[in-house]
């Protein structure tokens, strides 16, 4: 009951974001050019104009012109992109698998990567190994992700030439259309580098997240406990100490996803991946209006989405937390 | 709090943040005499030759010694367009900060000395807009910008929408760390003989509280001028920040990248290494200032 409750005020929530999102969206379009002059060219006269802006509604009052808008985004419908002559939900959905698999790669990587890194640091803080690591995150985080991009690019695509430098690859389409290039030793390939520097800025991040949270459970009570009982070095680390760990490490990197999101931006334009990020700066370039807004909405709702995920899980997971909802 | 003598010292004992704050000296120095120093100035067109394009640096073959570094596509010395270029990357970085830390001890001091809805409101308000991130807000702003104006007018304004969209977009870190110190400072006992005599809140709040939050707001700001040229080197990356004709740090890696293929390393690789040595150095000695002043202060934790 406790839980259905949270539920609900956590949906209410979601939704007044989406609602303030949309609005901005709109007032954008409002201020973005005049649609007419994207059907009809120079030619037509003022008074044609004024006719065909009253039909259209255009010069309706802006709430009455937002409810229509709103109407129809939540029938699917969030305007044609002027460039591509579709509707621009369509764009924006046959370019979200080439995000989505990059940012999946770079999320394998990192995380492999962080959790022995991470964990390393904090039981042996005084290693030379931890030192190198803990003083190469410092350095880490101070590479701007499209510096680490291009560096990549010209050391493995000009100089070497052994790695492919721009787009997806050789891609496969699934049954129920997903655009693919997990599946081939091309599109794999293509994957690596834009992976790694999406992964190369996480990375510092995340082991010096996991190593501050780890150095705190391993000074709790029950962690002394389990020394106390003579348990093995490798079971208090890795089933007392880590387990705990994990829980707010993955809360925290849940709530980057926003950070996440403008990277992959960044690395989509370096590489020229065919994402929803480089896209939305093609879209920039040519002012197409109904392409931004409906980016601004997508990304908007995947961080909406997340965002409450992230919230159920830990309100779920973590017996600590009261539910915000339940004690009415 | 510590004394300025015990300060020096642990400062002079510390090598890393000594050689960080003689980076962050040398590059101020270098930006200041630029107009003086650097070989040529890259604003000017009477001083730059098509013909002198894509030359690599001097000691390579077919360099030219009055070009140290190479030159860009355009024909101007790489060497005169970082010194110039990171003065822009450094004003911006500056700038925001600067309007960061008014807007966000204002609203700071507000939550923490109010309290009640207007306090939760604020924090409610900081909580999303940190949430977003600061890099994702700026890049919607500024590419909703340059769509609305048009490149004419976008080119003009720049500099000034870069400071102003980014010093909005990151305000909760200062107010955060504002309203935690105000509401340590609230509970003692100079501030209610301060409101028994009498003081407005408002006097109170700018005399007698502010100065006490001071140390930290330091420590922040030394990070926050890293993040922001980070931030605005990324928009400028994207051709969502400077124009080329007046290139900061992250429009000169843009535009050095464009040919990176044809082999002309030297216009995207000095640009980007005086950015990462100003961005490590600032962070150093940001790291250096909060450890010394404020130990309780962790980065990225709050």
């Amino acid at each position: 009951m406790h839980i259905l409750a949270f539920l609900i005020r956590r949906l209410f929530q979601a939704v007044i974001v989406m609602l303030i999102i949309s609005i901005i969206g709109f007032s954008i379009q409002d201020q973005l050019g005049d649609p007419l002059r994207e059907l009809v060219g120079q030619s037509v006269s003022e008074a044609e104009r004024e006719a065909l802006r009253d039909r259209m509604g255009l010069n309706d009052p802006f709430w009455t012109q937002y409810l229509r808008f709103l109407g129809n985004a939540l029938g699917g419908d969030l305007g044609t992109s002027y460039f591509f002559k579709k509707p621009a939900l369509e764009v924006i959905l046959a370019k979200f698998p080439a995000t989505f698999e990059l940012v999946l790669g770079a999320t394998f990587l990192f995380v492999s990567a962080s959790i022995p890194g991470g964990i390393y640091c904090a039981i042996r803080p005084r290693a030379w190994l931890a030192r190198f690591i803990m003083a190469g995150s410092i350095i880490g985080l101070s590479i701007p992700i499209f510096l680490t991009a291009i560096f990549l690019i010209w050391i493995f695509a000009v100089e070497l030439g052994v790695m492919p430098s721009f787009g997806r690859g050789e891609t496969v389409t699934l049954p129920w259309g997903w655009r693919t290039g997990f599946l081939t030793r091309d599109g794999l390939l293509h994957l690596v580098l834009p992976s790694i520097s999406l992964a190369a800025i996480m990375l510092p991040l995340f082991i010096r997240l996991i190593r501050a949270e780890m150095i705190e459970t391993l000074s709790t009570e029950y962690v002394r406990f389990a020394w106390a009982k003579g348990l093995a070095a490798r079971r208090v680390w890795f089933v007392h100490a880590f387990r705990n760990t994990l829980l707010p490490v993955v809360t925290v990197g849940g709530l980057q996803i926003g950070t996440l999101i403008a990277y992959t931006i960044l690395t989509e334009t370096v590489f020229q991946w065919p994402g929803m990020g480089f896209m939305f700066l093609e879209a920039v370039k040519r002012v197409d209006t109904p392409l931004i807004i409906a980016y601004i909405i997508v990304v908007g709702m995947i961080f909406v989405i997340v965002n409450t995920i992230v919230d159920l899980v830990y309100t779920l997971i973590n017996p600590m937390v009261k539910l915000p909802g339940a004690q009415g | 709090m510590l004394s300025a003598r015990a300060f020096s010292r642990r400062f002079l004992g510390d090598p890393v943040a000594v050689g960080a704050f003689v980076i962050v000296v040398a590059v101020g120095a270098m930006v200041l005499s630029a107009p003086w120093l650097a070989p040529q100035n890259p604003y000017d067109p009477l001083q730059i030759d098509l013909m002198d394009a894509e030359m690599p640096p001097s000691w390579m073959p077919g360099g030219d010694p009055r070009f140290l570094l190479g030159t860009d596509e355009q024909g101007r010395g790489v060497m005169s367009t970082i010194m110039y270029g990171t003065g822009i990357s450094l004003l911006i970085g500056f700038g925001a900060v600067v309007v960061q830390s008014f807007i966000g001890i204002s609203l700071g001091l507000i939550a923490g000395y109010r309290g009640g809805w207007i306090d939760a409101f604020l924090m409610r308000l900081a909580d999303i807009q940190l949430s977003i991130s600061t890099l994702m807000l700026a890049i919607i702003a500024m590419a909703v910008f340059s769509a609305a104006f048009g490149p004419e007018t976008y080119r003009d304004l720049a500099i000034f929408m870069l400071i102003v969209v980014i010093g909005i977009a990151e305000w909760p870190r200062f107010a955060r760390t504002v309203r935690a110190s105000v509401l340590a400072e609230k509970k003692k006992e100079y501030v209610d003989a301060a409101r028994v005599i009498g003081l407005s809140p408002g006097t109170i709040m700018r005399r007698h509280i502010l100065p006490n939050t001071m140390t930290p707001v330091l420590v922040i700001s030394t990070i926050q001028v890293a993040e922001a040229i980070v931030t605005e080197a990324a928009l400028s990356f994207l051709g969502l920040g400077m124009p080329v004709q007046q290139p900061s740090l992250g429009a000169l890696i843009r535009s050095g990248f464009e040919v990176i293929f044809s082999g002309s390393w030297w216009i995207t690789l000095f640009p980007a290494l005086m950015l990462m040595l100003l961005i490590l150095s600032i962070n150093l000695l940001g790291d250096f200032l909060r450890d010394t002043l404020n130990p309780k202060l962790r980065r990225g934790e709050d």
